[in-house]
């Protein structure tokens, strides 16, 4: 472990590989472009595909850049706290919304997570979630494609802006022929090759200190001690890891931004919307939930084999920093050929998650920006060149937010921040929307832009040194509860005071309203147990919670 | 829930469901097919990689024939994804119409 120099040896077999995999990824998009003739079929596959296939896109789109190269790196820096991103950040909102919130979704029929907004409230609420979603996911897709380019400049020697004009071009390729299946059919089959990719370094990763617990000794002897093997015990107080209460873990995390970015997220909820049937919809999240209850195994552990066998792991800047985790694995423990499929499922990962990014931003900008506010009631196939030439624009954009993010050194940690605040308010908007009939169209308007203005401000006070806390984390923690409890204070407010909708208005939108069927569509063999959404979602909850045991 | 009647009717998603008649979905290839070609074809090369593999590569796997195992690994994955595809072909997906009992 000489510690310079992030490069890989890659050899012909290895770019032999990646190649095949950047064919076949074009090869899924053609291939899917003769499958689209309406617009629903670009932008929602024509709400055809089955449950296993959205269900692996719904957990590959969230497994992008930041998260899988992140959550080595705090698995590294907070041991196996980590795990509360996934056992209960994750997969009780996950299975909330695929047991409660997706009838409304899909049942409505609407094809966007705006759109909704638009029904259950008005025009107003409508543009400010499109506007804001729209402008979120190109800059977070420039941010993936800036991170995909800095792992390839450093594992391959790429130069920055050949990184980043490949990858995107790639992305823009398969999207704008394939359109959403093109996407999602991707995501499926990113998901394997990211497996593929990730269980070689976990399991050599283990064999090199003596399997779990060889694993566990060095990581009691390591800088974080015992405390990096347990994700409950200290946490009455803040010292422990992560520094955080488990008060601040449950509702916080668990809560407040678990609930936004899952269930309000349209780049995670699109995927649900092209399912096939309800049953299959509402299945989608919480079949997701199951690889995600497992995803720690390929993430935190060799984060942890990381932080003892790297020597000097955690510097603040150079090859030794957190995130390089997993390419410093990759280099030190990978012989070629499974070091080729390695670097084939980083690349498939910022490719997901870009691409999650680029279909939802083109959906809400023709669907939600363009049809509702500039040109009605043009002939359908007009939308999908609409769609088409926004695909183009997202990236275009998307490549000029990369440059813009190479100008900063931790922009990252500041977008991921700053968006799961703006989730926060339009999670809580929607929750009260879906449960209380008689919350009113301008209390939605208000709670969702006074609940965003309260997080903001609660940001910008942070990041100008006015307000301080121990950490980015607990500023996200309070900034997402200030915002959840401005949205209810406003609603209700503001609701008893302005005129409720009607009934009628509110049918398959609302709860206890009626106009849902959960059944009418239902494909034969869709009845039988094992394919019941709530004995699913049961089972995936009560397993998040048994997985803790050995690690409390 | 009840299930009585249907949800609050707008215009711009009863023209969306109205174009959704015609459709091209049903076209749609099967996923599988990738999926199992892409991993046959890695694991083939992979394993062969992994047969040849030198003490060297060996010794930096910590002594485990990694190349090998996954290869080999890779490839039943492949080959399974292909048999299921093989076993049970996709039913015509109709979202339109309610389908009678297969």
């Amino acid at each position: 472990m000489d510690g310079d120099g992030l490069r890989l040896n890659m050899n012909g077999l290895d770019y032999l590989i990646l190649a095949l995999y950047f064919v076949t990824v074009l090869g899924v998009g053609i291939a899917a472009r003769r499958a689209i003739r309406t617009s629903v079929d670009f932008f929602l596959s024509g709400r055809s595909l089955p449950a296993w296939v959205t269900g692996l896109a719904f957990v590959s789109a969230n497994l992008g850049a930041l998260e899988i190269i992140g959550m080595a790196a705090n698995g590294a820096q907070y041991g196996v706290m980590t795990v509360h991103y996934y056992w209960i950040g994750a997969v009780p909102a996950m299975v909330f919304l695929g047991i409660v919130m997706m009838p409304f979704y899909y049942g409505s029929k609407v094809r966007s997570v705006p759109e909704y907004l638009r029904l259950r409230f008005n025009r107003p609420t409508h543009l400010l979630n499109a506007l804001s979603f729209a402008v979120a996911q190109v800059l977070i897709a420039g941010v993936n494609l800036y991170a995909l380019a800095l792992v390839m400049q450093a594992l391959l020697g790429w130069p920055l802006w050949t990184a980043i004009v490949v990858g995107a071009a790639i992305v823009l390729a398969y999207i704008t022929i394939g359109g959403l299946s093109g996407a999602i059919y991707n995501e499926v089959l990113q998901f394997f090759v990211i497996l593929a990719g990730l269980i070689p370094v976990t399991v050599i990763g283990l064999v090199k200190v003596g399997g779990v617990n060889g694993l566990m000794d060095a990581v009691r002897d390591s800088k974080l001690g015992e405390a990096g093997l347990h994700a409950w015990q200290d946490t009455g107080s803040t010292a422990n890891p992560l520094g955080a209460q488990w008060i601040g873990i449950v509702f916080g995390l668990g809560f407040v931004l678990s609930f936004g970015y899952w269930t309000t997220n349209f780049a995670e909820v699109q995927r649900a919307l092209s399912a096939k049937n309800m049953s299959a919809a509402r299945r989608t999240p919480i079949i997701a939930a199951y690889p995600k209850l497992f995803i720690p195994l390929v993430t935190v552990i060799p984060g942890l084999v990381a932080l003892v066998t790297v020597k000097g792991l955690g510097a603040e800047s150079g090859d030794l920093q957190y995130n390089n985790a997993i390419p410093l694995l990759m280099r030190d423990l990978l012989p070629n050929g499974v070091l080729g499929v390695a670097v084939t499922g980083l690349l498939a990962s910022f490719m997901a998650g870009m691409a999650a990014n680029v279909s939802g931003f083109n959906t809400v900008f023709t669907y939600d920006i363009w049809q509702a506010y500039i040109r009605r009631d043009r002939p359908d196939d007009y939308y999908v060149r609409v769609g088409r030439w926004a695909t183009v624009a997202a990236v275009v954009v998307g490549i000029g937010t990369a440059f813009i993010a190479a100008g900063f050194s931790n922009i990252m940690n500041y977008i991921q921040a700053l968006f799961s605040v703006f989730n926060a308010p339009l999670f809580a908007t929607f929750i009260i929307g879906m449960f209380w009939k008689r919350m009113t169209a301008l209390a939605g308007f208000w709670s969702l832009l006074l609940g965003t203005l309260v997080s903001l401000s609660l940001y910008l006070l942070y990041k100008g040194g006015v307000i301080d806390f121990n950490s980015d984390l607990e500023e996200s923690f309070w900034g997402a509860g200030l915002a959840f409890v401005t949205a209810v204070v406003v609603a209700a407010i503001i609701t008893p005071l302005t005129a409720p909708k009607r009934d009628a208005e509110l049918r398959g939108l609302v709860y206890g309203m009626g106009g849902v069927d959960l059944k009418g569509d239902v494909l034969a063999g869709d009845a039988v147990w094992y394919r019941s959404p709530v004995l699913l979602g049961v089972i995936a909850v009560a397993l998040a919670a048994l997985f803790y045991i050995p690690v409390f | 829930m009840s299930n009585d009647g249907q949800p609050a009717q707008d215009p711009l998603i009863d023209e969306a469901q109205e174009e959704q008649r015609r459709s091209a979905a049903a076209r749609l290839f099967d996923l599988r097919r990738v999926i199992g070609g892409l991993f046959v074809a890695y694991g083939v090369i992979v394993t062969l990689i992994g047969v040849f593999d030198s003490a060297a590569e060996i010794d930096k796997a910590q002594g485990v024939r990694i190349n090998l195992w996954a290869g080999l690994v890779m490839l039943v994955f492949g080959l399974l994804m292909l048999l299921w595809q093989w076993r049970r072909p996709a039913e015509p997906p109709a979202p339109n119409e309610k389908q009678p009992g297969t």
